[in-house]
């Protein structure tokens, strides 16, 4: 699919605005609390990119994205951790002396380098993605049977999580100090990190428009629609479902990193199956099959689920439920799909055919009348 | 010896709890391809409704025996509101089903926690089913040999209403070919509501079994549901036979690898098992024959 140009030039101007809002405005208008709030919705919506990529265009339906956000969290939590430690020259993080460790257990010794934790930030949870995508892509593992393993992973992570002590065990890892050696409790090192996620998730959005622009876009969507015709031409349909599969899990190890120093905490109560298919409910929101209607729709939904929670807690699951149900019950093209809809009739009706001669020096909108 | 025994048993046991939870699901999943997320909440209105019946017949037996059938119904009639609702406009769209079906669950967990509360309650066992029986040197707890009997009577219960009666011939053909079973007079959307009201009802029967070996919370349901999935998963879709071998071999495999390490690392393992194994055998255990390609 080329772009057309007047296309490209609107996606500049959004790109161009986007960056405007999120580097220059929300700075501005927001008090500090909002803004690192902001931080965090931005890092779902970098995980929302994801799996709109594998389950909009891929129809790979992953229910297993806490588990990247969780590897990638977890390392970059891990490391904070140790360097606060050697901040105050502890041998080992403040929650394992109460827990009577005096060394430090073997997998957490490579995340005392800092580069290391980066580039297990960008590899792990692409590598795991890899690996499973491998195993189940390549035997031709249908849809239904992809979603329960990758919730089944889901579910084991988490209770992995939850069973090792030297992992924070239910109460996770929190109380971070440092990020790389700047401290995280001045105002300044805090609107750096916001920057950097809504850096990143501009990146992340164009690095995916490129990727559906080109030639693999289409076979991926050529993929979800008709696997058995792709195989026919011969193309592996396993190898494109495994891109789009590695790439949802990068994005959501790069998410997972960036939340712990903007939120504080990563527990296993953020990795779990529940919020694994909480993702994707702002995903089907905001139109699983576009490339804005998750970012949108996952910056949507937190909001609202931040702002409902202050005041009813237990209501917010009921609405979470129904959106659920109504979304993807009802509506499952998303916001998007009912933009696409109007567009698609008003254009049905300005292309009916106008009546000859003096008609066209009018109005639009008296055109319309006329012809009906 | 006595270890390897008591292993064993409490991977029957464990497997005859899968097995409870997965029939029904191979029902709904296998057989009509709905992925039904709320199975894991009918599990646990299953649960409640043992309580519930308790706070009316203080028999402990009493109370068993009448919540098992309540259970069954209740079950059934939430998997009927829930098949004519929504289920019945998206048989074509299995992974959606999914997703509706878990925000169904989410509500129906919400529900349970604003009604009976959060922290669990407690069902009283029959006295009878307290203690335990000494098998082969391994002291084997009454109320897991229940369950597993308990198991094997709905396994033989479903595979003969599903062979011998009319009812289960409806529902295979429905299953094979809708619309050649429409053609020869069979009504489908009932055989569809039948076969959900069985599956749905067999989740509560599952629920109210679980009230002998532990206490009911409002996620009881959703623990079991993954792995009631994978037992489907590697059992074959809509393979009931498969569905028993998997249970019991995920179950006995789950114990023992926990014995030698811990709770958490054996789901981890139990998993890449699975993974390993569907790489052998994509299509689970048992599989269909057909010769659709996809």
């Amino acid at each position: 699919m080329s772009i057309p140009t007047s296309g490209r030039y609107r996606a500049w101007a959004g790109f161009a605005l986007a960056a405007l809002l999120l580097f220059v405005v929300a700075p501005a208008v927001l008090s500090d609390f909002r803004l690192s709030l902001l931080g965090k919705f931005l890092c779902f919506a970098i995980v929302a990119v994801g799996i709109g990529l594998a389950w909009g265009r891929g129809g790979m339906l992953t229910l297993g994205q806490g588990v990247f956000f969780g590897l990638g969290a977890y390392m970059m939590a891990m490391h904070l951790k140790i360097a606060d430690a050697e901040l105050r020259g502890d041998p080992v993080p403040d929650f394992m002396q109460i827990a009577g460790i005096r060394a430090l257990p073997g997998y957490w010794v490579p995340f005392t380098s800092p580069i290391v934790t980066i580039l297990g930030i960008l590899f792990v949870p692409a590598l795991v993605a890899f690996v499973l995508g491998l195993g189940v892509f390549k035997r031709r593992v249908k849809g239904a049977y992809f979603a329960i393993l990758s919730q089944a992973l889901a579910a084991a992570f988490a209770i992995l999580l939850v069973g090792q002590q030297s992992t924070g065990g239910s109460n996770g890892l929190n109380r971070f100090r440092t990020f790389f050696g700047f401290n995280l409790n001045d105002p300044a090192n805090k609107q750096m990190l916001f920057f950097i996620a809504a850096g990143v998730l501009l990146a992340v959005v164009a690095v995916t428009r490129q990727l559906m622009n080109s030639r693999y876009g289409e076979l991926l969507v050529a993929v979800r629609d008709q696997e058995e015709r792709v195989r026919f031409l011969g193309y592996d349909p396993a190898n494109i479902k495994l891109v789009a599969y590695v790439t949802a899990a990068f994005f959501a190890g790069l998410a997972g990193a960036l939340f712990v120093p903007i939120v504080g905490i990563i527990s296993p109560a953020d990795v779990g199956i529940v919020p694994s298919i909480a993702f994707l409910i702002g995903v089907a929101i905001g139109g699983r099959s576009t490339l804005l209607g998750p970012v949108l729709g996952a910056i949507g939904v937190a909001w609202a689920q931040s702002a409902f929670s202050e005041s009813f807690p237990s209501g917010w699951i009921y609405a979470q439920g129904l959106l659920f149900i109504v979304v993807v019950g009802f509506f499952p093209a998303g916001v998007a799909g009912l933009f696409a809809l109007l567009k698609r009739k008003k254009k049905a009706s300005s292309e009916r055919p106008a009546p000859p001669g003096p008609a066209d020096e009018t109005e639009p909108t008296e055109r319309m009348e006329m012809a009906r | 010896m006595d270890v390897v025994i008591g292993q064993l048993f409490t991977g029957l046991s464990i497997g005859s709890i899968l097995l409870l939870a997965a029939l029904g699901l191979s029902l709904t999943f296998g057989q009509m391809g709905v992925i039904n997320m709320a199975h894991g909440e009918f599990i646990m209105a299953g649960s409640y409704t043992a309580y519930v019946v308790q706070q009316v017949i203080s028999s402990a037996t009493g109370s068993l025996f009448i919540s098992l059938l309540v259970g069954f119904v209740i079950g059934g009639a939430m998997g009927v509101l829930l098949e004519v609702t929504l289920v019945k406009r998206m048989y074509h769209r299995p992974l959606d089903t999914l997703l509706v079906t878990f925000g169904v669950g989410l509500i129906l967990q919400q529900l349970a926690r604003d009604v009976f509360g959060a922290p669990a309650v407690n069902v009283a066992a029959p006295e009878w089913l307290s203690g335990g029986v000494e098998i082969l040197g391994a002291v084997v707890p009454k109320t897991r040999l229940f369950i597993l009997v308990l198991a094997v009577m709905a396994v033989v219960a479903l595979s003969l209403a599903m062979q011998k009666s009319p009812m289960g011939r409806r529902i295979r053909a429905v299953v094979q070919n809708r619309d050649l079973a429409e053609t020869s007079g069979i009504s489908s959307r009932r055989t569809d509501v039948t076969t959900f009201f069985i599956g749905s009802g067999l989740a509560g029967v599952a629920g109210v079994a679980l009230t002998l070996i532990g206490s009911t919370s409002p996620t009881i349901g959703q623990s079991y549901l993954i792995d009631a999935f994978l037992v489907v998963v590697v059992g074959g879709l809509g393979q009931m036979k498969g569905a028993v071998i998997a249970a019991f071999a995920l179950g006995i495999l789950n114990s023992f690898v926990e014995y030698s390490t811990t709770a958490s690392i054996a789901k981890v393992i139990v998993f890449v098992v699975i993974v390993v194994f569907l790489q052998v055998r994509p299509q689970g255990l048992f599989a269909v024959k057909t010769r659709s390609l996809v």
